[in-house]
């Protein structure tokens, strides 16, 4: 088999590109190769299939069943085992092999174990695959007893999920807050109050040490000397960029594969896009693996323009990611910890759960947190991404954070 | 022809019309909040602004959405289905413009929908501060601009 464009996955990352390809080429031939048995879906909507409120049709990221068709994109179910650069060829799962003009690789990441016993017994689950998503719903319930390892962003997403089944919920962070890498002190903790009030029990710096088998259950050993007896254990520890397929394609992988401006990686005619691919970041000016959505599918969209011939290059990915932990919502964007000679403003209102940060670079917006605000937050994306000049503005911002939205209107109306 | 809000804040007396139009056009409790237009009062310089979504082409909602909630209609507003939406929010950190916002109570997305060809705001603004005409002559483009110092990728599109 032979495409003019291959694209190795079918997550966001995938769909955006093979979508763009068309748009941009009517005429090439586009395949899609999907090592899952689904129709392309999205991993983030997993959570709203477990509270129950979508089906996993609902997590399709298109919903119309022609779509691919329709645009003549060939999705077939197939995983690549590897990648021949020099003869453009891929190798099949199921012992086929298709010819690639360009390629893509979107094949995004994968969840990460801790290095601990007894991960491999029943009842031990990611929250990654639709997969998993049965299989955490056939447990988790009323009255039933879970602990979920890891409370970063992706384990903060299945809490919320899991807390509304009507579980008994235990969160355990090896680190001093929840969020850790989306959120700082103060509001990490203030998001492991809410969650305690509302009956989560969160142990934050304490680690799993352990699994075992305990009659028909599990037996969850802490580092602390606890332990505690679960139906389901839930774990979200990180993930790691899919890079098996082309360790032997000369493709230069560091936390991903290495893409430059155009998306593409050091050999010719391979690009990648998505979780698996370390590109552009908008802040630092240096290269990052930013595993959110929106990243994603721009992500795919640049590289097909490029490998569709017209020439665009990205400015780069800003890490952002919102977050509703039981009805608590909070933000994060770019570099919200601030830098050398920045300055940073601050609002926190602890009885009512609201707290706001902005961080600047002389007077521009570099970086925010936000909590129990959801009213034209996207602003604050705005005005990191176009580096807007804020002028008098800054100082308002810095007596008042939460004036984000004026300042962003005062500059451009 | 497509067709676009034009927002002249000049002509704006803060009346608040268009807020309390558009709340009652999608049977949202009246609650300036919520509406999908507000309006923005800037006091040391008596202004105010009136400000809701340009209906922009990069469209960054409708991109980030993970479960195709969001598609553009014939004028070209970006409309978001409630049966797809699952509340996941991610939408309201894309657009650079904070034009789509999150409901709790629903536990959806909210953003003008251009009211289906006949935008309540428009017909409610007693001083011609909010127009719907010709896409193309509209005033939005200071907006475009800052836009496309936003956009992800190059001036391309695809
Ligand atoms: C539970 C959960 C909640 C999330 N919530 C959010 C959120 O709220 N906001 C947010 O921004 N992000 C969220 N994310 C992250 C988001 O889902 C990812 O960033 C996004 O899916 C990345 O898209 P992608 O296309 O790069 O990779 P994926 O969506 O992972 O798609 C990769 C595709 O490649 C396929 N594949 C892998 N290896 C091969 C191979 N060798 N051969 C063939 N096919 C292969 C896979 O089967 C899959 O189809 C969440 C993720 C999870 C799991
Ligand atoms: S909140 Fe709804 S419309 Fe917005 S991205 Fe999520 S699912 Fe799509």
């Amino acid at each position: 088999m032979k495409a003019d464009y291959v694209i190795v996955g079918a997550g966001p990352a995938a769909v955006s590109a093979a979508e763009t390809l068309r748009a941009t080429d009517s005429k090439g031939s586009i395949l899609i190769l999907s090592g899952e048995k689904h129709a392309p879906y999205s991993r983030m909507a997993i959570p709203y299939v477990l509270t129950g409120m979508i089906d996993n049709e609902g997590t399709h990221l298109r919903k119309n069943a022609n779509h691919f068709e329709q645009h003549q994109i060939t999705v077939q179910h197939d995983t690549v085992t590897n990648v021949e650069s020099s003869s453009k060829t891929l190798a099949l799962g199921g012992g086929g092999s298709v010819e690639y003009g360009k390629l893509l690789i979107a094949t995004g990441a994968s969840p990460v174990n801790p290095p601990i016993n007894g991960l491999d017994l029943p009842g031990v689950h990611h929250c990654w695959t639709l997969e998993d998503s049965d299989a955490i719903s056939k447990i988790a319930g009323e009255g039933s007893n879970i602990v979920l390892m890891g409370a970063g962003f992706i384990g903060c997403i299945v809490l919320e999920a899991l807390a509304s089944s009507g579980a008994n919920l235990t969160v355990v962070e090896a680190e001093d807050r929840m969020v850790p890498r989306m959120m700082n002190e103060t509001a990490g903790n203030m998001i492991k109050d809410w969650c305690q009030n509302k009956g989560i029990n969160v142990l934050t710096s304490t680690r799993v040490s352990g699994l075992s088998k305990s009659d028909e259950k599990l037996l969850v050993t802490m580092d602390n000397g606890d332990s505690q007896i679960a139906d389901l254990v839930v774990v979200a520890t990180g993930v790691r960029a899919n890079v098996q397929c082309v360790k032997s394609s000369g493709v230069e992988i560091d936390e991903g594969i290495k893409v430059d401006e155009f998306m593409q990686s050091n050999v010719s005619d391979i690009y990648a896009a998505g979780d698996c691919a370390q590109g552009l970041d908008f802040s630092t000016g240096g290269w990052s693996v930013h595993a959110i959505q929106p990243t994603a599918t721009e992500h795919g969209r640049i590289a097909a323009l490029n490998m569709a011939g017209k020439e665009a290059a990205y400015k780069g990915s800003l890490n952002m990611n919102i977050l509703d932990t039981a009805g608590l919502i909070s933000s994060s964007f770019g570099e919200w910890q601030g830098v050398e000679r920045g300055e940073i403003a601050e609002v926190i209102d602890h009885d009512n759960f609201r707290y706001m940060q902005l961080a600047f670079n002389g007077d521009r917006l570099i970086g925010a947190l936000t909590l129990g605000r959801t009213n034209n937050i996207g602003i604050l994306r705005g005005l990191i991404q176009s580096r807007t000049a804020l002028g008098v503005w800054k100082e308002r911002l810095l007596k008042n954070p939460n004036r984000i939205a004026e300042a962003y209107i005062a500059n451009t109306q | 022809m497509q067709k676009s809000l034009h927002i002249n804040p000049d002509n704006c007396t803060g009346c608040y019309q268009c807020v309390i139009a558009c709340s009652d056009e999608h049977g949202d409790d009246f609650n300036p909040i919520k509406s999908r237009i507000q309006v923005f009062r800037f006091e040391d310089e008596g202004r105010y602004v009136p400000y809701t979504c340009t209906q922009c082409d990069e469209a960054w909602c409708q991109k980030a959405c993970p479960t195709d909630a969001i598609s553009a209609d014939a004028d070209g507003a970006k409309i978001v289905s409630e049966a797809l939406c699952v509340g996941c929010k991610v939408c309201t950190i894309a657009c650079p413009f904070g034009t789509i916002n999150y409901n709790a109570d629903s536990g959806k997305v909210n953003k003008c929908d251009l009211c289906g060809g006949n935008p309540a705001c428009v017909k409610a603004c007693p001083t011609d501060a909010i127009t719907f005409i010709d896409a193309n002559t509209t005033g939005f483009d200071r907006m475009r601009d800052w836009a496309a110092k936003t956009d992800a990728g190059s001036q391309t599109s695809a």
